[in-house]
């Protein structure tokens, strides 16, 4: 069995993000056809409505698409909306809770610039 | 989509004492719903009354879009797998499955002798010598192969495993997928199958107190903890829906709303952790003993 591990959020946004992370690392290169949602409900033990809604949210945003009688399919250029809709969020969700943790130890931003080169090498 | 159980202003009552008060839903075909509540809140009442097996004092219910009281029709369509389901007790595994597969109209005898040899069963068991869990898998494998149109399922897991509970989630999503029918499903492990559901139902006393999507449930109430004084601060003009718990100087409390950015930001400001609450948490809050029952407003 596999578990989708956030239990505070919507189990549809999460298949989508699951979906997109995919598309990034390359497990679902362009033009290559999605799993159903029946295999993505037996695979996570999801109800098939739930995970229907997250693939459809990817088809809104033009990231898969369908192909009439056979199945969702990765948009041509997906991975770049992907990539620069998750730059986007890069920012809100980890930047700026690394500064208020950083600012709540008394670390300076001189310091925490350390840190990341440090991180670098 | 047509509505597969729709009920109207549904009483039943023994006496004095109210067990179904007023209470009005309705699900649409082919959508798995869970009825979730305490011990005695007025589950099984309920489905008694949709399966034709009680009257209700008061109210209107349909299924099917007709009466199901002695309506051959709707009956037919309805496969209803009760908590203590019993079985001949000298009948074999084999013979209530053969008796079982004349009784519903879509029985499919492959399906069900594939979920014999997953469940571990044996055919030529007589009932009265299965153990608990095993009675439980016998329900679960009429109440799967049955793929009645409407499947009623009331705690159908007493005494059944861990494994053997995967085994039915497993075989009732996939087996779902490829014949959907609307199942409604009782149950007090309500972490477990959330997830499978579409649409949930909770009755607290007889009442019905939450009737929403799985999903929109999910996320709809969050913990705050801090110092004592800090999250009294925060909480202020906030929907509270336990009695805070306190521990030395800490305290921390639940609130019926998703977390907006400005609280997370006060929060931050004032020192609180905010961490997620799970349906089965909020649940526990809203039906518990030691809550108002239901949810206040703090002025």
């Amino acid at each position: 069995m596999n578990t989708l591990t956030d239990d505070s959020r919507p189990i549809f946004l999460q298949i989508a993000e699951q979906i997109e992370d995919d598309i990034i690392k390359g497990g679902l290169p362009e033009e290559s056809q999605v799993p159903s949602t029946n295999q993505f409900a037996s695979f996570y033990q999801i109800n098939p409505a739930t995970a229907a809604k997250g693939v459809n949210l990817l088809v809104d945003q033009g990231i898969l698409y369908k192909k009439r009688g056979i199945g969702m399919f990765v948009t041509k250029g997906a991975r770049e909306i992907v990539m620069k809709k998750r730059r986007e969020q890069f920012y809100e969700q980890y930047v700026i809770k690394m500064k208020q943790e950083a600012e709540k130890l008394g670390i300076t931003a001189e310091e925490l610039k350390e840190m990341i080169m440090k991180g670098e090498e | 989509m047509s509505k597969v159980v729709d009920i109207h202003n549904l009483t039943k009552s023994y006496g004095k004492d109210i067990a179904v008060k007023d209470v009005s839903f309705s699900i649409e075909s082919n959508k798995i719903c869970g009825l979730l509540g305490r011990n005695g809140a007025g589950k099984t009442t309920i489905m008694h009354m949709i399966t034709a097996q009680l009257f209700p004092t008061s109210g209107d219910l349909k299924i099917f879009d007709e009466r199901p009281y002695e309506n051959r029709d709707v009956l037919n369509k309805i496969c209803f797998i009760k908590e203590s389901q019993k079985y001949p007790p000298n009948f074999c595994v084999h013979d209530v499955l053969e008796v079982a597969a004349t009784l519903f109209p879509n029985w499919d005898q492959r399906f069900a002798k594939r979920l014999l040899k997953d469940f571990n069963l044996p055919r030529k068991r007589r009932i009265k010598k299965l153990s608990r869990g095993m009675l439980s898998s016998v329900g679960i494998i009429i109440g799967l192969a049955s793929r009645a149109p409407l499947t009623i399922f009331d705690e159908p897991y007493l005494g059944l495993d861990a494994v053997a509970r995967n085994l039915f989630y497993n075989h009732l999503i996939e087996d779902y997928a490829d014949h959907p029918r609307t199942i409604l499903l009782s149950t007090h492990l309500i972490d477990e199958v959330s997830k499978i559901l579409e649409q949930v139902m909770v009755i607290d006393k007889g009442e019905l107190i939450i009737n929403e999507e799985a999903d929109s449930l999910r996320g709809s109430a969050y913990a705050v903890a801090g110092l004592a004084t800090k999250v009294d601060a925060f909480i202020q003009g906030k929907k509270v829906i336990n009695k805070p718990h306190s521990l030395g100087g800490f305290t921390s409390a639940v609130i019926m709303d998703t977390p907006k950015f400005e609280d997370r930001k006060q929060a931050d400001l004032l020192g609180l952790n905010i961490t997620s609450v799970s349906i089965q948490e909020l649940i526990v809050h809203l039906t518990g003993g030691n809550s108002q029952g239901k949810a206040v407003e703090l002025q």
